[in-house]
């Protein structure tokens, strides 16, 4: 891969990393506010429901800098959990976490849709078996929104890997740091003669993404066969 | 089985208000629909918790609200076979029918082997249930919820969502295990014809409480059981296969009187129920002579019940047991028929639909 520069290869490798991470980490919590949202009936249910969507709906920039009001070396719950050896600003973990924030309404949205469409009354069923609440989830809930977890996690990739405004925001433009895809792009692009360098870094991120998505429609395709039998 | 239940529970527009401690066998909840019956399964599973009330099963309580006291439904180890199939989509049929095992106290591969073969599951194992026929469907249903090892197996109307052809090849297998299985059953139901083939005892059920309760013959040979108005009315009679003859016949005993069917093709021995429309009962004062129909049998008047329009139910105390006769009441009259009149019953035989016929 010589048509790519160290420097453009370092923000493709890191854009990778923060993007998988961002899913990853974020999928637990997104199930977990999906089936609160979908299935139980509780005070707060709205506001919770706000929260999840809001960074679909602030401007990434706002969510970035609220991200650094909050997570800054300087604001008391970052300077607590620098503590714990924790640190999010001005490290890929931060970029990590904002593109993590800004996928969440995504993927708690395919979530969710896919867990109302299941029946209840399934694991009603399930229930009268013997099954435990637990046993429950895992064995009938979970395997009935597979198709649904994989495409909210393929939209929470794609949209970290895309991430740029909350981003740049709350850890900056630091290259092997920070600088993922977009800001790679962003850098050359305000430097003369970086153009060359920015049409590779765009003509990539095209095929990641395009590659992300025929990927998922193979495996989506693949648990849908498994899942409806027949 | 020692179901013994009291509950009260707000629902719809008069709630639901009753107790009753189920006898062995299968106990129909009938009722119209809304009457509550669901809603006293579901309570029994733990899937509604009422208001108030006790339900104990085999003395363990599973729900008390006075002792603040409610089970899940994982731990109440009772089956449910709901209207509609339920079957899980993503496992096989053997993966549905062992689902539950896991869980069910002792684990006999020996079990499942008895339970597929009761409920004819064998050919259907590797499949997935939307590859299924509904009754198929509702068979799997069945066979998973026997092999948790339930101490008490629900069924809300199993068969309702089923057309005729397939309630007919599911009704013997539910008469199978109230027969061979001995498993205590709660079978909701607003069919007639199914509480008349499958129930030990009835509980008739209106707006959320018993208006009536009692051993099925019995509930069915009272003249005022008219769940669907006197056209349907009809009593049970219990008869044994005496013997196959050569013309075709089949011949009955019910209780010493010899009653003949068009041939059944169970075995001598084999106790059956009979159900006898009371439209298809037609009396006599006298023992009738030249008569062409063969069943004929002696009894005295019970009683009598007018209904809203020119008809009357008679009930005739027989040998045979207690029965029915749907007569108009200028016939009453003329026959000067009061209680304690001697007469005979004409069962007009060829009238007794094979679907009226159920084996127990």
């Amino acid at each position: 891969m010589d048509w790519l520069g160290p420097e453009e290869w370092q923000a493709v490798r890191l854009s990778l990393k923060v993007a998988f991470w961002a899913m990853l980490a974020s999928l637990p919590f997104g199930v977990l506010c999906a089936y609160a949202l979908a299935r139980w009936r509780f005070p707060g249910r709205q506001l919770l429901n706000l929260l999840v969507h809001l960074p679909l709906v602030l401007p990434p920039v706002v969510t970035g800098y609220l991200l650094l009001l909050t997570l800054g070396r300087r604001a008391p719950l970052g300077a607590f959990l620098d503590g714990f050896g924790i640190t999010f600003a001005f490290q890929w973990t931060g970029a990590a976490l904002a593109a993590a924030i800004m996928g969440f309404p995504l993927l708690v949205r395919a979530i969710r849709l896919s867990l109302e469409a299941i029946d209840p009354k399934l694991e009603e069923a399930a229930a009268t078996l013997g099954a435990p609440p637990l046993w429950r989830f895992l064995t009938i809930t979970l395997p009935l929104i597979l198709p649904g977890l994989l495409a909210g996690a393929v939209l929470s990739f794609a949209k970290a890997m895309g991430e740029f405004g909350a981003t740049i925001t709350f850890v900056s433009n630091i290259p092997g740091e920070t600088q993922t895809l977009p800001s790679a792009i962003y850098a050359f692009l305000q430097v003369p003669g970086g153009e060359p360098a920015a049409l590779r870094l765009v003509a990539l991120s095209v095929f990641i993404a395009l590659a992300a998505l025929a990927l998922s429609e193979l495996m989506a395709q693949r648990i849908a066969k498994r899942v409806q039998g027949a | 089985m020692s179901l013994s239940l009291s509950l009260r529970h707000s629902f719809g527009a008069t709630g639901l208000d009753l107790a009753f401690d189920a006898a062995p066998g299968l106990t129909a909840l009938f009722g119209a629909s809304g009457a509550g019956k669901t809603s006293v399964v579901r309570a029994v599973a733990g899937l509604l918790r009422p208001d108030e009330g006790r339900i104990a099963l085999e003395g363990n309580i599973l729900f008390d609200s006075a002792a603040r006291i409610n089970l899940a439904p994982h731990r109440r180890r009772i089956g449910y076979v709901f209207q509609e199939p339920r079957l899980f989509p993503h496992l096989s049929v053997r993966g549905n029918l062992t689902y539950g095992r896991r869980f069910a106290p002792r684990k006999s591969a020996q079990n499942f082997d008895r339970i597929v073969d009761l409920l004819g599951l064998a050919p259907l194992l590797t499949r997935r249930p939307g590859a299924l026929s509904g009754g198929e469907q509702q068979r799997v249903a069945i066979g998973r919820a026997l092999l948790s090892a339930p101490r008490l197996l629900l069924a809300d109307e199993p068969l309702s969502a089923l057309d005729t052809a397939r309630k007919d090849e599911i009704l013997p297998w539910i008469e199978r295990l109230r027969d061979e299985a001995g498993l205590p059953i709660l079978y909701v139901s607003h069919s007639v014809q199914e509480v008349a083939r499958l129930a030990t005892t009835v509980i008739e059920l209106d707006a959320g409480r018993i208006s009536r309760m009692g051993p099925a013959v019995e509930v069915f040979a009272d003249p005022a059981f008219t769940p669907s108005g006197t056209r349907e009315a009809g009593a049970l009679i219990a008869a044994r296969i005496r013997h196959h003859h050569a013309d075709g016949l089949t011949e009955l005993d019910a209780g010493g009187a010899a009653l003949y069917l068009p041939e059944l093709p169970q075995p001598p021995g084999t106790e059956l129920r009979l159900r006898l429309p009371a439209s298809d009962v037609i009396l006599a004062r006298a023992r009738p002579e030249g008569l062409s129909a063969l069943n004929i049998v002696a009894g005295r008047v019970v009683s009598i019940r007018d209904g809203h329009g020119p008809g009357a139910l008679v009930a005739v105390e027989t040998q045979a047991g207690q029965i029915l006769a749907r007569l108009t009441r200028r016939s009453v009259a003329a026959l000067e028929l009061a209680e304690g009149s001697e007469c005979h019953a004409i069962l007009k035989t060829l009238s007794i639909a094979p679907g009226n016929v159920g084996s127990g």
